[in-house]
């Protein structure tokens, strides 16, 4: 038997000599050691001793209070629901937002959008790098013709509009900002997101173009252009989900997010501006994996990190600048192409705890999340168990739910210790930008991945299906997305038309400007704006600066 | 001698989890592994895996475009007169294209399930079937 | 311009005699019988990189061959990293920060593993870059993570050596300190956006001023090319230069023959005019470095080995 060194009470070691003894003499344990998906050891059993270093007041507290582990607000889904926003992307701008409106008319609140892997990576559809890859993997966008068309009949007042957009994020905004003007939208009542965390792309999506410090800059800008000029909109969603899906702990997944919010905050208040001037339309993005427990306690644990961190290192004093909201979506690499129905279960599950752990807003991927993009169908499914959790689980009546748990408090206070020791690594290296020139975050991700793959491979976490309960004879056939193949061409004849109608001149002219702005410390965005008004391309701007800013090669770590 | 394999991560896509795993596992195997990096063309993939000379490319692709990307480094293969390398892939790849990636010659494709002992397998098993087994035999008995 | 084929004779070449399938002869007829063009007397300039792991080496390399390149000269790169220890395979990661270089036909670039145990160069490493140079190279650049040992052998092929560091390694420079004047043709502090890159470069220079050659010391950041183009007119002067290290070359494989046959009037040897006019010769291109090391060691009353 595994000998207790832990926080035992008395009690609890009287339990174990009297009681558990005797039988697991006669029916030992499966296993000495249980562990999270995310690696850290449960013990058999909590009791209040083993959260003696929590205290209500200080770590626990109320909504919508500092330091605001148990949500946001204090009323949470109280008063309305977290917005169900599943994400939509493939082909032209025309056939995503066919796919937009059945999700608002399948009772969808918010709009979120895939791009085409050129797009992501700032190539233009009729670039030769972009060939076999436009409108596959998500929308292509090439200019704000496209835009228009993406977002064509949606009340850009009333519904918030995410874009999943990195390297090229400050141009999409550029876009979406005329896309609003020349449909009659006032700027100030936009609300929406740009993920726009360059950060965490050198660490784990590997979307880039130019390197991590002049890509800062372009991050600032617009978070700082969006603090003065867009009072409800959210420049950054500072992602976990990609590093997580990248192989690393949960404990690595809030701790470099954080991280890398912690060096966005730094580069803005560099700047000059105030904390409190943007802090507030700072968001996050975590994934919601299938270990409950532990996903409800990390998202528990960013929130009272983030609240210590905002008003203990940076001072702010609103709390808007101190809570931390958030977006979610289930796990991707959770899901088996194996037997995919059962990934229905799996989605409801993550999102159960996504609910648990008080998120704003939830993508629940669809069955065919292995095989391929989003089908309507298998959105569909996806869509109904977010209303289903909403409308009949009723959890949504009380907030934090689970606050108390003996477990769930030992979790979440030992993720938050985590992200300090983190943290003060970090710093000692010499900060975030400097660990990521240093590869420090990407050999933490590498070794944590292969730690997992190791243990996986070892038995210690099996996947239903996969390595238990594999039935080879199953092969129920699930109707795929189909790839409109033809779908490219479409698109390279939209670029053909804006190349043609549009004025030259104008666009080398606005060009030109970009460059030279981007040569000083000025704010890029207006110029972007005015490029992408006359027709501007997002590969064609994203080229120009290239020169101006180089290019990022990575140093692979294994 | 060691097995000599390139893992090629084409197209734009930047997920290399899987091909960052499996380089590291095919190392801890006893194999040379040449990572070609992200963003590779095809014509990139094909004058690395001359130069390096590998026994296999091994190439990871989950974006979907592996129609497009597997006849170009074929028939780029092809033009240049290599016929004792072999190609392999991994990653997202539907199973109804299989057969038609092993048509233009593309030796196997492991799916995600596959363990990387079945990858380490299976390499093993192309090299003795393309020949370049033969080379290894030939100079460990001529030593 | 190096056509397709050459890039594909040379690399089977080289797996050849890394499997030691055939030795650098056999290789070498093999090479040639595929219409390799046979070359006169001006050889490819060997240019060894080593240093310390994570001091930019790859990329700097980059750097170096966008040099060559853009003056018209074709490059071929051999880069080794270490074999694992325990289960003798290896990751080879290095040409990642070069792959702009992919697509270009003049230029070659061949990772090898080091295979061996004692984490030296491995043997195949020097025909490596003799087959390289046989094929019509204009500059063969040796790239090694070197640490302690392995720089001693990368004089064995080198003509140029070129070490680099980075500011405040702390026992990197201490590393450096161990011989490595002695064949260092260069010195470069990369990274030198970093703190502590002129006091490197400082301590670096006090070292080099102890010996008796002159060896530069230079500030690169190879990530953005700064300091490059000063690099290249160090080695371009190097590389026309009388004192390379093709001499120190010869001396090294010398004492290291004679080191085990226990001849210590071996080093007394290289005082003699024949021994001289051989030096000499090699100096002015007249004999290849391993005609000249056959020369001396018979010489020497020694058996000239395959080298």
């Amino acid at each position: 038997m595994q000998t207790i060194e832990t926080t035992s009470s008395d009690e609890q070691r009287r339990w174990e000599q009297l009681t558990l003894l005797p039988f697991t003499e006669r029916r030992p344990e499966a296993r000495e050691v249980f562990r999270t998906q995310g690696g850290a050891a449960l013990e058999r059993v909590y009791t209040p001793t083993h959260i003696a270093d929590v205290d209500f007041d200080r770590d626990i507290g109320f909504p919508g209070q500092f330091p605001y582990t148990r949500g946001p607000y204090p009323t949470m889904y109280r008063a309305q629901p977290w917005t169900m926003r599943q994400i939509a992307g493939f082909g032209t701008a025309d056939d995503t937002n066919e796919r937009f409106r059945f999700l608002i008319a399948q009772g969808q609140t918010g709009i979120s959008t895939d791009f085409d892997m050129p797009t992501l990576m700032g190539y233009d559809s009729d670039d030769e790098r972009s060939e076999g890859e436009v409108g596959r993997e998500g929308v292509a966008i090439d200019s704000v013709d496209d835009m228009l068309d993406l977002y064509a009949g949606i009340d850009l007042e009333k519904i918030s509009v995410s874009m999943t957009i990195n390297p090229s994020a400050w141009i999409l905004l550029a876009m979406y900002l005329v896309t609003a003007d020349e449909r009659g939208f006032d700027r100030k009542k936009l609300s929406g997101t740009i993920q726009n965390d360059i950060i965490k792309e050198y660490v784990a999506q590997k979307e880039w173009v130019y390197p991590p410090r002049p890509a800062m800059r372009l991050v600032r800008d617009s978070i700082t252009y969006s603090a003065e000029h867009l009072p409800r909109y959210n420049p950054v969603n500072v992602s976990g989900y990609h590093s997580r899906e990248a192989g690393s702990t949960a404990i690595q997944e809030v701790a470099f997010t954080l991280a890398a919010g912690i060096a966005y905050v730094e580069e803005v208040v560099k700047a000059g501006i105030d904390v409190d001037d943007f802090a507030p339309r700072l968001s996050f993005f975590f994934v919601s994996q299938i270990d409950f427990l532990e996903e409800v306690a990390k998202f528990r644990a960013a929130r009272r990190v983030w609240a210590r961190v905002m008003k203990e290192r940076f001072g702010a004093k609103k709390p808007e600048s101190m809570r931390l909201r958030f977006h979610c979506q289930t796990a991707g690499v959770s899901c088996t192409a194996r037997e995919p129905l059962n990934n229905i279960a799996r989605t409801a599950i993550e999102a159960l705890a996504a609910v648990c752990g008080g998120a704003q807003s939830l993508h629940t991927n669809g069955y065919d999340e292995a095989l391929s993009i989003p089908s309507e169908p298998a959105m569909k499914i996806a869509l109904r168990t977010q209303q289903i959790i909403a409308e009949e689980v009723g959890i949504v009546g009380t907030i934090d739910p689970l606050a108390g748990s003996y477990a769930l408090e030992r979790l979440t206070t030992d993720i938050e210790k985590a992200c300090f020791d983190y943290f003060a690594e970090i710093d000692k290296r010499g900060g975030t930008i400097k660990c990521i020139e240093d590869n420090f975050l990407q050999m933490e991700l590498a070794d944590a991945a292969y730690d997992l793959h190791k243990r996986k491979e070892a038995g210690e976490r099996h996947v239903v299906t996969v390595t238990k309960y594999r039935d080879e004879s199953a092969n129920p056939h699930v109707e795929l997305h189909h790839v409109d193949e033809a779908a490219s061409g479409r698109q390279l004849a939209r670029l053909a038309k804006t190349k043609a109608t549009r004025d030259a001149a104008a666009v080398a002219k606005a060009l030109d400007e970009v460059v030279r702005v981007a040569k000083t410390d000025e704010n890029i965005m207006p110029a972007t704006i005015a490029a992408v008004k006359v027709r501007a391309t997002g590969g064609e701007i994203i080229k120009a600066l290239r020169p101006v800013f180089g290019t990022y090669v990575e140093t692979p770590v294994f | 001698m060691p097995i000599k394999v390139l893992v090629a991560k084409p197209g734009l896509d930047g997920h290399d989890r899987g091909a960052k795993i499996v380089a590291r596992a095919l190392r801890d195997a006893g194999m040379e592994v040449v990572y070609t990096g992200l963003h590779q063309t095809p014509e990139m993939i094909v004058n690395a895996a001359i130069q390096e000379d590998v026994d296999v490319v091994g190439v990871s692709i989950l974006s979907g475009a592996h129609m497009t990307i597997f006849p170009k480094i074929m028939t780029m293969l092809s033009e240049r007169e290599v016929d004792d390398i072999a190609v392999v892939g991994g990653g997202v790849i539907q199973a109804d294209d299989i057969p038609k990636l092993k048509a233009i010659g593309v030796r196997e494709i492991f799916n995600a399930e596959a363990s990387t002992q079945d990858l380490i397998d299976g390499i093993e098993r192309i090299v003795a079937e393309t020949g370049r087994d033969r080379t290894r035999r030939e100079a460990a008995s001529s030593r | 311009m190096i056509g397709h084929r050459v890039h594909r004779d040379l690399a089977r070449a080289i797996s050849a005699v890394e499997n030691g399938v055939t030795d650098f002869r056999g290789a070498l007829a093999q090479f040639a019988a595929f219409g390799g063009p046979v070359r006169g007397a001006r050889r490819a300039d060997v240019i060894g990189i080593t240093g310390p792991p994570g001091a930019g080496k790859s990329t700097l390399v980059d750097r170096l061959i966008e040099g060559f390149r853009s003056d018209g000269e074709t490059v071929a790169v051999i880069a080794v990293d270490p074999s694992s220890p325990f289960t003798h395979g290896a990751v080879l990661g290095d040409r990642v920060r070069m792959q702009r270089h992919a697509g270009d036909a003049g230029v070659f670039i061949r990772s090898m593993a080091s295979r061996s145990a004692g984490g030296g160069l491995a043997p195949a490493t020097r025909d490596a870059v003799r087959l390289a140079d046989e094929a019509g190279f204009d500059v063969v650049i040796v790239e090694t993570v070197g640490v302690g040992q392995v720089e001693l052998e990368v004089v064995a092929v080198a003509d140029v050596i070129v070490v680099v560091t980075v500011p405040a390694l702390g026992d990197g420079v201490q590393a450096i300190k161990a011989g490595l004047t002695e064949i260092a043709d260069v010195f470069v502090v990369n990274m030198a956006d970093r703190p502590g890159a002129n006091a490197s470069a400082v301590d670096l220079k006090h070292m080099v001023r102890e010996g008796k050659r002159e060896i530069p010391v230079l500030q690169t950041i190879a990530q953005d090319g700064t300091g490059v183009a000063e690099l290249l007119a160090v080695l371009e002067a190097k590389r026309n230069g009388e004192d390379t290290n093709a001499v120190r070359a010869v001396r090294f494989e010398i004492v290291r023959r004679a080191r085990d046959e226990a001849v210590r009037g071996a080093l007394a040897l290289l005082d003699t005019p024949d021994a001289a006019a051989v030096l000499d010769r090699l100096r002015d291109r007249e004999l290849t470095r391993n005609d000249a090391i056959d020369a001396l060691v018979l010489m020497l009353g020694g058996t000239v080995n395959a080298h």
